[in-house]
């Protein structure tokens, strides 16, 4: 981790986010360091989603700002902030009209990249994230989820963006399909070192991916920690958390420092 | 069969009139789409501009056909031609199938894939031409071939306000009491709906996504 003198990549300050008369943000504060994976831990609609969309101004806030890099995100080009960020969600959202290649390359495609060197860049891609190049010319139909997620963060990848904002990036897999992409996902972040924003509301999946995880519940952030301070954390939420989760957080915990 | 021979025998005309007939089809579909589909693409981003597009569009299509060329026979630059006349007519009947079908194609597409999109840092033109409309465009199509089949229908009419096409037999065939005019008249209409229905289907498939 960066020492925390340095600028962070992202800064939520004292931001808040209210929509029909709901507050759904209230008071956040968090800093989001270069190369780390920041885990959004919290239920349903404690606000972790929101907070992503804030990031890459889908929802702007009702006050405070995001700071990217410096620099308020609602200065500057919408669009040049969204492609300086990869962005994965749960439904994946595949183009379905798109062959595999298409939907990895499209970021490159609109920013006018050579065909030759977006082509380059799809097989590259595949082979990072595990699949095999015939995947290329298939439709998102055709593929099965784990390999659909695969796809999903292909596409994130794709112009080779800073920082990666993840909205439950493996919620919808099955248990089995879930641990491979998690461990894949470490093994690409021990190389890739991206500034991750990571949402889940799976405490397992947390101290596993994350090298923080700030607990969000009913808008406000409680708390931020590590993953093995986590465990022993005399937060009553966090430790609500962590009895929920039962036996076998240890070994999650553990994974990344060997 | 009498009918066949009357159509061999005057084929020559049942050929003009047919052409005359898909003149007026062709014009006015064309119409339809140009106004049509900008105007569904406008009311599926604007939920709240729907109702009263979609409502004019409904109102239209409930005046009885017959009717509305006689409104628009007076108002002044269209009443001097007719078949000008009968193309505006039916350009506004076949406007609701087309508006209609444009705003729930874009309205069905998946909102996760707009999100995925638009996060991922899409202008909305690029959206709309690269994601909304290619994954609307059999919903659209759909609503076009309807329009399509309306107005080989309604195309018949326009023959009584002198806008020429297939519609010349079957009124002269009404007015002899002579079933063979009649049916060289609507035989060949129903080919064409037929034709076009089928072909525009066909269409529809093949630009079908996934």
């Amino acid at each position: 981790m960066q020492p925390a003198a340095a600028v962070p990549v992202i800064e939520f300050s004292d931001v808040s986010y209210r929509v029909a008369g709901t507050q759904v943000l209230s008071g956040f504060n968090l800093q989001v360091q270069s190369g780390e994976t920041l885990v959004l831990l919290g239920r349903s609609g404690s606000g972790k989603t929101t907070s992503l969309k804030l990031v890459n101004r889908l929802l702007t806030p009702t006050s405070g700002e995001i700071r990217v890099k410096g620099v308020s995100n609602v200065k500057g080009d919408l669009i040049r902030l969204r492609r300086s960020m990869g962005y994965v969600i749960q439904d994946i959202g595949l183009f379905p009209h798109f062959t595999v290649e298409r939907n990895i390359g499209l970021v490159p495609k609109v920013e006018g990249w050579p065909a030759e060197r977006i082509r380059t860049r799809t097989r590259e891609l595949l082979h990072t994230v595990g699949l095999a190049p015939e995947i290329a010319l298939r439709y998102p139909h055709q593929l099965s989820g784990g390999q659909r997620q695969r796809v999903g963060v292909a596409r994130a990848l794709a112009a080779d963006p800073e920082i990666l904002l993840m909205d439950e990036p493996f919620g919808a897999l099955d248990p089995l399909t879930r641990d491979e992409l998690q461990r894949e996902f470490l093994l690409l972040q021990q190389r890739l070192h991206k500034t991750v924003v990571f949402v889940t509301h799976d405490l397992r999946e947390a101290l596993r991916v994350g090298s923080r995880i700030a607990l969000v519940e009913a808008g406000r952030l409680f708390t931020v920690l590590a993953p093995r301070d986590f465990l022993r954390s005399p937060d009553p939420l966090a430790s609500a958390y962590v009895r929920a989760f039962g036996d076998g957080l240890e070994a999650a915990a553990d994974r990344g420092t060997s | 069969m009498n009918v066949v021979r009357f159509i061999l025998h005057n084929h020559a005309q049942v050929l003009e009139l047919t052409l005359e007939h898909l003149r007026l089809v062709g014009f006015s579909t064309l119409f339809a789409m140009l106004i049509g589909i900008p105007l569904g693409i406008v009311i599926a981003h604007r939920p709240w501009f729907n109702k009263p597009v979609l409502a004019s569009a409904n109102i239209i299509q409930t005046i009885p056909s017959l009717a509305l060329f006689g409104f628009l026979l007076p108002v002044p630059w269209l009443g001097e031609r007719s078949d000008r006349l009968a193309i505006i007519a039916l350009t506004l009947y076949a406007l609701l199938p087309i508006i209609r079908n444009t705003y729930t194609g874009i309205r069905g597409v998946d909102p996760a894939v707009m999100e995925a999109g638009r996060g991922m840092g899409l202008t909305e033109s690029q959206l709309l031409f690269q994601v909304e409309l290619p994954l609307a465009v059999s919903v659209i199509l759909s609503g076009v071939r309807v329009a399509i089949v309306i107005s080989v229908g309604l195309g018949t009419i326009a023959a009584a306000i002198g806008a020429g096409g297939l519609g010349e037999f079957i009124f002269r065939g009404l007015a002899m009491v002579d079933d063979r005019v009649i049916l060289a008249g609507a035989i060949p209409a129903a080919l064409l709906a037929l034709v076009a229905d089928v072909g525009v289907g066909w269409l529809e498939r093949r630009l079908q996504p996934r």
